[in-house]
């Protein structure tokens, strides 16, 4: 066990899977001279050389496409995106491309690639900077899509996503690089892709979150606590395939369920728990299952909207009294 | 369609650039390269962009001669300094914490955009850009007031605290914003050139870009269709030599980044940035270009004094890079112009200089007092209906 922050776990993870497998390289702007543009990649170019840590133009479809292409030709790519708001403009080549190549080959390729970076709010950036696209690439059959909380997660899963033959989706926060934690040193330290991670235990409500909204979950359990409610806090950490049993397990013993899900509420992952919820776990409800998103609007740049743009502490706490019928 | 004809692109060997014009790439495959120049290789490519992008040449100018009044250059200078000491504000609200998130400052190209000022019909002409916007809207005639409120996040700002610094935005005098995904504006650009077009009038769009953004496959799309429909634009990229931290000989596989409006029948320009009067000169050739329905493709080499935001430790260039460049400072340039030229004394500067400066603290001062935008306007301005019914 070392003590590292989640960045250098995510390093950690490429570097040790990169030392593992001469297949795996990383592309992307700015990982290679500038060490990264949130220092995740730092020293890797001096370490694996330019064949390998590659910088790329401003050209996200142009090098996401190139990563399905190599991964046809049995390489294992690592595409870096600055952040998830510019995999927009490379979205055609995950969706039609990496999920797709597959099955329209009638199983004959296998496109085992990882895209990564920085997902979600993080601050003043605007309306286009500030999207989280878990609902939109976990809509797709095909991909993976997994969404971390931690240190540890980041590293685990990493590896998984890594060594998986098939296209895994892997989203940070911006605010969470400098984030400290424990994580495992295992040279073959692998989280399964696909099941999630009670992080609190707790009697009265469960609440089901992922990536950085999980910290903001787990003050409002604090809030609570102080109130004499024991939240049950599940970090789903996968988004696609998600882990309903450990939801379920959960609701059995609370019978109310709160989903936070820092992204817009239509046909968000907060609406698919609430659904699965409802459809499989329907006897042990004693209350509507309910969820905090953001705002429906686009992300507003002044300081007092976009703090009340994401999911709030109190807006956690209050829907956890509501479902519990307390007051 | 433009025939191959009318298609021109100034000729290297005119420009007599310095070897070193190839991208970096090619030094694998034996071409002249960076760092191979004259026998006097430097260290590292880094060493000095002059051995990476020659600027092109500048004229010796009168600006009579290109139809500009005493006046409209005292003002080309006038509004390079506010530029620069509105920027120079809001560096510092910005290590106050007034102003979030990114802060992209357009210190050193201001050249570009102050002949943008004088080349264009302001009110109908439009004018579309990335993030790096200050100047290309304190340019067109935004007010420093509405700016820096929008900076700071406030509601008298021009989109009510809504965009902030990346997304600058004022309809009357045809800027038609500040975007931040790169690359992402060009197409819109080719779209409101055919706005002007469909409707009959003769103004035009500049669709601004970076060095950088000139790799994204939007931009190319759009150059297509431009060349196709015959739009009124002009494409320019503003090659600051730098995309964040990558220089441009390690984005692009060509470095005369001009040359490829030819690949779409357009006209191609090279333009050095550092010179107002050279740039209002050339671009304005291309603009009336535009206005006769013939789009082109030009590159204005121009440099950023300070780090791409707010948060670049600029670990990739050296110290005498930027010296070199800031020894050729349009302000300053412009300034020995006009005394050179009898156009105003170096008092008469030196008042004018303090008015502007005042002017650029004002805002900061306007900024404050204006309000945080209350919460209801969070909702608004997502569609034109006052009671759309959001969910919760
Ligand atoms: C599609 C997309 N990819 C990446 C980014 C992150 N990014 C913002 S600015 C920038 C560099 C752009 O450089 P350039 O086009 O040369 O413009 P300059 O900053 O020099 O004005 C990058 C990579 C982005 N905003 N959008
Ligand atoms: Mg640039």
């Amino acid at each position: 066990m070392a003590v590292l922050q989640l960045r250098e776990a995510l390093r950690a993870a490429m570097w040790e899977e990169m030392e593992r497998d001469p297949n795996v390289f990383l592309i992307g702007e700015e990982v290679a001279e500038y060490n990264g543009a949130y220092k995740v990649s730092q020293g890797m170019l001096d370490h694996f050389g330019a064949k390998r840590v590659i910088d790329s133009p401003i050209s996200e479809a142009g090098f996401s496409g190139l990563g399905v292409g190599a991964a046809m030709m049995g390489l294992r790519p690592i595409i870096e995106f600055m952040t998830w708001n510019f995999s927009m403009v490379a979205a055609d080549q995950i969706l039609s491309n990496a999920a797709r190549i597959r099955y329209m080959s009638g199983g004959q390729y296998s496109i085992p690639i990882v895209f990564r970076g920085p997902n979600g709010s993080a601050g003043q950036l605007g309306a286009t900077h500030s999207n989280s696209f878990e609902f939109f690439y976990a809509n797709v059959p095909g991909l993976k899509v997994v969404s971390i909380s931690n240190p540890d997660d980041a590293k685990g899963l990493l590896k998984s996503a890594i060594r998986d033959e098939d296209p895994v989706l892997f989203m940070e926060s911006e605010v969470m690089y400098g984030m400290k934690g424990e994580v495992s040193d295992h040279p073959d330290y692998l989280i399964p892709i696909g099941k999630a991670r009670v992080g609190r235990e707790g009697k009265h409500v469960t609440i089901v979150t992922w990536n950085k909204a999980y910290w903001t979950v787990m003050a409002a359990a604090e809030e609570l606590a102080k109130m004499g409610y024991e939240a049950e806090v599940i970090d789903l950490r996968t988004i696609r395939p998600m882990d309903i049993p450990t939801v379920l397990q959960s609701v059995r013993k609370t019978n109310r369920c709160v989903v936070v899900d820092e992204s817009n509420p239509l046909a968000s992952i907060a609406s698919e728990v609430a659904y699965r919820i409802q459809a499989e776990g329907f006897d042990h409800l004693d209350a509507p299952v309910l969820r905090v998103t953001n705002k429906d609007v686009p992300a507003p740049y002044a300081k007092n909207l976009i703090e009340l743009w994401v999911p709030t502490v109190d807006e956690i706490v209050k829907a956890c009294k509501a479902v519990m019928y307390a007051n | 369609m433009n025939g191959v004809s009318g298609v021109y692109c100034p000729d290297l060997d005119h420009l007599q650039l310095k070897p070193g014009f190839m991208a970096k790439k090619n030094q694998e495959t034996g071409h002249t390269a960076v760092g191979q120049t004259n026998g006097t290789a430097p260290a590292s490519a880094y060493d000095s962009i002059d051995h990476l992008i020659d600027l092109a040449p500048i004229e010796d100018n009168d600006h009579r001669e290109l139809g500009l009044s005493d006046e409209a250059v005292c003002d080309m200078y006038r509004n390079m300094m506010l530029q620069r000491r509105f920027e120079e504000r809001a560096a510092q609200a910005y290590g106050r914490q007034r102003i979030g998130g990114f802060l992209h400052l357009y210190n050193g190209q201001e050249a570009i955009s102050a002949a943008v000022r004088h080349v264009l019909r302001i009110g109908e002409d439009q004018v579309i850009t990335a993030y790096r916007d200050h100047g290309l809207g304190l340019a067109l005639g935004m007010t420093p007031n509405g700016c820096m409120a929008e900076l700071f996040g406030r509601i008298d700002g021009y989109s009510r605290g809504k965009g902030g610094s990346m997304h600058f935005f004022d309809k009357k005098n045809g800027m038609c914003g500040g975007h931040g995904i790169v690359g992402g504006q060009i197409p819109l650009g080719a779209g409101i050139a055919f706005g002007l077009k469909y409707k009959g009038t003769d103004n035009v769009c500049l669709a601004f870009m970076g060095d950088g953004a000139a790799q994204q496959g939007a931009v190319h799309e759009a150059a297509n269709l431009a060349g196709l429909y015959d739009l009124p634009v002009v494409f320019i990229v503003e090659n600051n030599i730098y995309g964040m931290g990558t220089a441009v000989d390690r984005s692009s596989a060509t470095l005369e980044l001009y040359k490829r409006g030819e690949a779409y029948g357009m006209h191609c320009g090279l333009i050095n940035g550092m010179d107002v009067l050279q740039v209002y000169k050339q671009l304005k050739q291309h603009v009336e270009w535009a206005r006769k329905g013939e789009p082109s493709f030009v590159e204005i080499r121009t440099y950023r004094y300070r780090g791409h935001s707010m948060s670049d430790p600029q670990k990739y260039r050296t110290k005498e890079e930027m010296e070199n460049r800031q020894n050729q400072d349009p302000i300053i340039r412009l300034k020995l112009y006009l005394e050179n030229k009898g156009l105003a004394t170096p008092e008469e500067i030196d008042a004018w200089d303090e008015e502007i400066n005042q002017v650029a603290l004002e805002s900061v001062n306007f900024a404050e007092n204006s309000p945080f935008p209350p919460v209801e306007t969070m909702w608004e301005d997502v569609y034109v209906q006052q009671d759309y019914p959001f969910i919760n």
